[in-house]
């Protein structure tokens, strides 16, 4: 099992933009711990964010969507991040992610009707001795086939 | 200053130490072809357009970021910088729609002049297949086409660091990087202030002004309006540089006789209200004086800093004069005095405004525009525009005799004119005011203190012991500065006049392709200039005005004037949509 954060204390808001305010350089570490508390970045989390920093929302979106391990909008329960890099490229990852939408009817971007999978790319994972490989929340999955993956879904 | 020797191209130069090798080369006379870079803006060396190469450096060297060093030798001009800059160049147009024809820049954008001038002459990449967000037309001043923009950021630093607002910035990366408002969505849900700076530095066909001339054509072209125009100020300084006249000539004449000829059935000039709007603010701003009303005062013409304070400091507007702009005062009068006097009914009158401004489209359709009882003012054409149609008409501006202004909505001031710069309006106001109160005459009308292109200017003007602290910021970064201290509470100031943009309206976000600050200058000084040369130069002697006064308005703040002259202004605060999520 992977330990998720819902077993840790949810920080709050107001406390991690105070915590951050005087270090200007503080954006990414900042975005990260409120992604913590609700799992994505809203539009109202990011507008506090800019007022609390006292820089405008544009920039606080830019960053936000800039690094793919930023949320801007719900995500499913198990966040699938497949590697769209050259070497799991080469080495089939494109028939892991055909497999992938079959088995759960979505695309990149998307989120499963039932709110359980969000489906998304990523850049090299840092796993390219496994390739392909993919990411399920904070587990890594490498080595695989289409066989393979739709084994590894079936157990969520 | 200390010096670096270089050679360019095998000639010897000397430029300062921190030089770049753009700057180096300009000085031997070799203009580096460059997009990214804007002569008033940071240093961004995203295109790689202008690479050199520079001996012993192992790859092209980026000539508008790369600062020389002594004895560099550079060579701009080879088979290999020829090269890599053409394929920079392919490359960002495979990613391009080849739209030219259909483009408003065509003819005039730097990535068309480019592909000329580097020689592209095939499409060798495969052309592009990923689509951008769609046009977003949502505004009433601006039109983003992201499918056109080339990712330089020009406009971005524009936005933010000249303007302080923010509106867009780079959202996403890689292939789906895009110049967007948070959260993706349309510009007319942030706080945008349509100023159009950001289209004035734009290289491309990226993001331009909400066109006006198609409803102008139709209503010159309908027999049952009787259609009037009336040009701001700052028009009449830099028409001429969009038919090849160098910046910093003055063309009025010429500017009336072209819109004649388009078959405009009143030529009138907004410099008429601006002498209207001197008295009636001038007025406005004695009796806060005389009966403790809200001080600072702080002017309102530029539409784009009513936006920005209504977004940005909305707790001030008590600040604002409630003079409606020129623009708005001139149409409200036209369709109401105007239409006594020659018995034309206002339903029929067509009020057209040339204006170096972009948010004048936004200004003249707020739904509290409409005193006359109509639209105000019906369509707001910015300097861009005109040239346009009087293209589209074949009529040679540079070949045009001088002609006059109509009366009576066509007569004004020197005042008047100098509300076409930054710190013109204060001193046609001081001009005034200070005349009314002193009943003396003005030994000197100059008030050399307030002009210029410095952000924050200061001055101090004693009123027969009563002494009047102004100050005047041009561009809304300043207007912050100046909306911050007002906030702190420590600005002594009585009167403030702001304008949205660098330098006022002759720097405005409808004015000609190039406004370089060097080119803002130059207007700058034709302003005065044009001022210089005119019999009157305070706004209290304008015959027409004063006639207005004793046939309709009877007196300044009065009645009339209060209900067709004056507004109110609206909270908007800086997430507009915010409440609608
Ligand atoms: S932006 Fe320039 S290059 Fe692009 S379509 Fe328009 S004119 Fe052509
Ligand atoms: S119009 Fe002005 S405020 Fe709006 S995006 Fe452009 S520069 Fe920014
Ligand atoms: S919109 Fe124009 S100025 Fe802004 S980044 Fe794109 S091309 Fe550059
Ligand atoms: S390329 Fe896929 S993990 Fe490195
Ligand atoms: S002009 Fe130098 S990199 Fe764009």
């Amino acid at each position: 099992m992977t330990v998720t954060s819902c077993n840790i204390q949810k920080p709050n808001l107001g406390e991690v933009i105070e915590k951050y305010k005087e270090f200007p350089g503080s954006l990414l570490d900042l975005l990260h711990e409120v992604q913590e508390i609700d799992g994505y970045l809203s539009r109202d989390v990011m507008q506090q964010i800019a007022e609390g920093l006292g820089i405008s929302e544009s920039k606080v979106y830019g960053v936000a969507t800039f690094y793919s391990l930023f949320k801007t909008a719900p995500t499913g329960q198990f966040i699938i991040r497949i590697c769209e890099s050259a070497p799991c490229h080469i080495r089939g990852a494109q028939e892991v992610l055909e497999a992938i939408e079959e088995t759960l009817g979505i695309k990149p971007g998307e989120t499963t009707l039932d709110g359980k999978f969000t489906l998304e790319f990523t850049s090299c994972l840092g796993l390219c001795g496994v390739a392909p490989a993919i990411m399920i929340n904070d587990q890594v999955y490498g080595n695989l086939t289409s066989d393979r993956v739709k084994e590894v879904l079936l157990n969520f | 200053m200390e010096m670096v020797k270089v050679t360019v191209d095998n000639q010897q130069v000397e430029v300062p130490k921190g030089s770049t090798i753009l700057e180096a080369a300009k000085k031997v006379g070799i203009k580096i072809p460059t997009l990214c870079y804007h002569e008033d803006l940071d240093v961004k060396a995203m295109c790689r357009i202008c690479v050199v190469e520079v001996v012993g450096a192992r790859t092209l060297q980026a000539a508008c970021s790369q600062p020389v060093s002594d004895g560099m030798v550079i060579i701009t001009n080879s088979p290999a910088v020829r090269r890599a800059r053409k394929i920079n160049l392919e490359l960002l147009l495979s990613n391009h729609p080849q739209d030219c024809l259909n483009c408003v820049r065509n003819q005039r954008c730097e990535l068309q002049s480019l592909a000329d001038q580097l020689g592209v002459q095939q499409q060798r990449f495969r052309p592009k297949t990923k689509t951008k967000s769609p046009r977003d037309e949502s505004t009433a001043a601006l039109i983003r086409d992201p499918e056109k923009c080339i990712l330089c950021r020009r406009c971005v630093e524009v936005c933010h660091q000249v303007q302080s607002v923010g509106a867009i910035s780079p959202a996403n990366r890689g292939i789906d990087t895009e110049i967007a408002p948070a959260g993706g969505v349309d510009l007319n849900d942030v706080a945008c202030v349509q100023c159009g700076q950001c289209s004035l530095v734009c290289p491309v066909g990226a993001i331009y002004e909400q066109d006006h001339t198609e409803r102008v054509w139709s209503a010159l072209a309908d027999s049952s309006k009787h259609v009037v125009v009336q040009t701001a100020p700052a028009i009449r300084v830099s028409i001429g540089e969009e038919f090849g006249l160098e910046p910093g000539q003055v063309s009025t004449g010429k500017l009336v006789a072209a819109l004649r000829r388009l078959g405009f059935a009143r030529v009138f000039d907004t410099d008429f209200t601006a002498d209207l709007t001197i008295i009636e603010e001038g007025h406005e701003l004695l009796e806060r004086l005389n009966k403790g009303g809200t001080l600072p005062m702080i002017t309102s013409c530029s539409p784009g800093w009513i936006k920005f304070i209504e977004h940005f400091y909305p707790e001030y507007l008590a600040h604002l004069s409630t003079c409606k702009s020129p623009q708005q005062m001139f149409g409200a009068l036209a369709k109401t005095y105007y239409a006594e006097k020659t018995g034309i009914d206002p339903k029929d009158i067509y009020v057209v405004s040339i204006m170096p401004c972009t948010a004048k489209k936004y200004e003249c359709g707020r739904p509290e525009m409409t005193d006359s009882g109509y639209a105000d003012v019906d369509a707001a054409l910015t300097t861009r525009e005109l040239a346009k149609m009087i293209r589209l008409a074949g009529i040679d501006f540079a070949s045009l005799p001088e002609e006059e202004y109509d009366a009576p909505l066509g007569i004004s001031t020197g005042a008047a004119v100098i509300f076409g710069a930054s710190g013109g309006v204060m001193e046609a106001a001081l001009r005034t005011v200070y005349e009314v109160v002193t009943e003396e005459t003005l030994a000197s009308v100059d008030f050399k203190a307030v002009r210029g292109l410095e952000g924050i200017k200061e001055a101090e003007v004693d009123l027969k012991g009563t002494k009047v602290k102004v100050a005047v910021a041009n561009g809304l970064g300043n207007a912050r500065k100046l909306m911050d201290l007002i906030k702190e509470g420590k600005a002594d100031y009585q009167f403030i006049e702001i304008m949205c943009c660098p330098g006022g309206c002759i720097g405005g976000g409808g004015q000609p392709i190039p406004t370089t600050n060097a080119i803002r200058e130059k207007r700058i000084k034709a302003i005065y200039d044009a001022d210089l040369g005119l019999p009157l130069r305070k706004s209290h002697e304008n015959p027409a005005v004063k006639t207005l006064y004793e046939e309709f308005l009877k007196k300044p703040l009065g009645e009339k004037s209060h209900h067709l002259l004056h507004t109110d202004y609206t909270k908007r605060g800086k997430y507009p949509e915010a409440a609608n999520r």
